[in-house]
């Protein structure tokens, strides 16, 4: 019997924890549709996120698309041909690494930042205070921030696929010593709209998941310094692996045949 | 409909998980009267305020707040309730992204819709009442001691002009002067408002200025309640041995290993 025991201790804490990560998320999306809206709030996340992420994001992105084109044409350059380089290069980047890569930026970055803020506003009681207040604590400070991820990371996405695409064509022009406009005209040629809406459309559901696992884990966040940085460190390592498992499952809705 | 009494609470229970906090609380609260609840820690002082702010819900019983049930309502008509009350939190739980002025006329903006210039206005005067400087309006709460945290927290809970105060021990952790100053503030504020003030603490001098009735909570329920006067000779073995601070009496200090 003892063997059960501690089992089903785990099973119960994980349907406890899953529950309530489920109605924190009904009660963030419900928020988001009833007054009061605080416009100002969610500027200033909006400006948080989608600006001050621009630097990382530009530069694993640049790196990624410069790393990309090296390896396409040391691995296919018996294939000796431009142009699958460069489609290569398009494809992974605004398919594929362009989201994932801003999205893990961004929860290291902008996740973590949520989760320990609004832990330490929980510990230091300035979420009561704001009930007390008589505001809202979901619509004043979890609604702006998950709306600003959901509106920003599509944006940072396609400063990101293009300077990716950019890394790739510094690549191939000064080191591969390809024609760079040939390059351009078969990344454009070769480009679907498909690429572009689908990499966006998961940078919104990676926002989601960012934003919103940081506020849930600075939200329930426990016990003084050392439950902030234990609830900064679960919003960092469960939103990326749920990006990632997430990303797989897009993937497969959107190109799967 | 009661006009006697601000608050009721009648078998009032709360538990957190196997732990029982409230276990039966009957407490009434008169208007305009200045009821402080002693107790030592872990008795559910803190849980109590929670309960009548609509912070925690209790397991079952009732809380009247102006002869309204308030168990059982919804977040918004809760929000309403909270507009007519104050707090100053024991660590006076200042938004330490806004400063001074901010924090002070956040119920006034964001509860209360006010535009800022007159809600500016109001928080400095009321920042003068509670004995600080124009000068202060502009810092951060970073950059204010203990007391004058404190005292900026006092001015957020009455800004509004509540009919309601709670102040959760707001005396610990300040000098012995201090937390004198700070007791007088409280009482010409609540005195100047016409409110119904509920004050936890387990500083008895603070209980000897601030208080019109004194309430004790004992393992869950509240073992004694009568005038201030009256608590030297109350004729009650745990009251006397709290308010003497003796080690040893009826009330022993459960130390969990």
């Amino acid at each position: 019997m003892n063997i059960f025991a501690p089992v089903g201790r785990v099973f119960i804490a994980f349907l406890e924890s899953t529950g309530r990560l489920a109605r924190f998320t009904l009660k963030t999306v419900s928020h988001c549709f009833r007054p009061p809206f605080y416009f100002r709030a969610l500027a200033g996340q909006m400006i948080e996120i989608g600006f001050y992420s621009l630097p990382v994001v530009a530069l694993t992105t640049m790196f990624s698309g410069m790393v990309i084109a090296l390896q396409s044409y040391s691995g296919l350059s018996t294939l000796s041909s431009e142009g699958v380089v460069a489609s290569v290069v398009e494809l992974t980047i605004t398919r594929e690494l362009g989201p994932v890569m801003a999205a893990l930026m961004v929860a290291g970055r902008v996740g973590a930042a949520m989760a320990a803020e609004l832990g330490t506003m929980r510990v230091t009681e300035q979420i009561d205070a704001l009930t007390t207040l008589s505001t809202n604590p979901f619509k004043y400070l979890i609604v702006p921030r998950v709306l600003a991820g959901v509106l920003m990371l599509p944006v940072l996405v396609l400063i990101g696929d293009i300077i990716g695409i950019y890394g790739g064509w510094l690549i191939c022009v000064y080191k591969l010593d390809f024609n760079g406009t040939n390059f351009l005209r078969n990344v454009w040629n070769f480009m679907q709209a498909i690429d572009i809406y689908s990499g966006m459309t998961k940078a919104a559901v990676f926002g989601f998941i960012v934003t919103l696992l940081g506020c849930y884990n600075g939200y329930h966040s426990r016990g003084g310094a050392e439950g902030v940085g234990a609830a900064t460190t679960n919003a960092v390592v469960a939103s990326s692996i749920l990006i990632l498992i997430s990303n797989y499952w897009l993937t497969e809705l959107f190109f799967a045949k | 409909m009661d006009t006697l009494y601000k608050v009721r609470m009648t078998d009032v229970h709360k538990a957190f998980g196997k732990k029982v906090v409230l276990d039966g609380v009957n407490l009434d609260v008169k208007k305009g009267e200045s009821l402080v609840i002693i107790g030592g820690s872990g008795t559910g002082k803190s849980v109590t305020i929670k309960c009548i702010q609509g912070l925690l819900t209790p397991d079952s019983g009732s809380i009247t707040v102006d002869g309204r049930e308030i168990v059982g309502l919804s977040e918004r008509e809760m929000e309403k309730i909270n507009a007519q009350t104050g707090m100053l939190f024991q660590g006076a739980a200042l938004f330490d992204s806004l400063n001074i002025w901010e924090n002070v006329a956040f119920g006034l903006i964001q509860g209360k819709k006010l535009k800022r210039a007159d809600a500016k206005e109001i928080a400095i005067e009321k920042l003068k009442q509670v004995g600080l400087s124009p000068d202060v309006a502009v810092l951060y709460p970073d950059e204010l001691s203990g007391g004058m945290k404190k005292r900026v927290g006092l001015a957020r809970a009455i800004a509004s002009n509540p009919e309601l105060i709670f102040f959760d021990e707001p005396t610990t952790g300040l000098d012995p002067i201090m937390s004198d100053v700070i007791n007088d503030l409280i009482r010409s504020c609540v005195s100047d408002l016409g409110s119904t003030s509920i004050t936890i603490t387990h500083d008895m001098s603070s209980v000897r200025k601030i208080a019109d009735t004194v309430a004790m909570l004992y393992k869950g329920k509240i073992i004694w309640h009568g005038s201030v006067k009256d608590i030297d000779d109350s004729g009650n073995p745990y009251v006397d041995q709290f308010i003497n601070g003796r080690a040893d009496g009826p009330i022993q200090m459960e130390i969990r290993g």
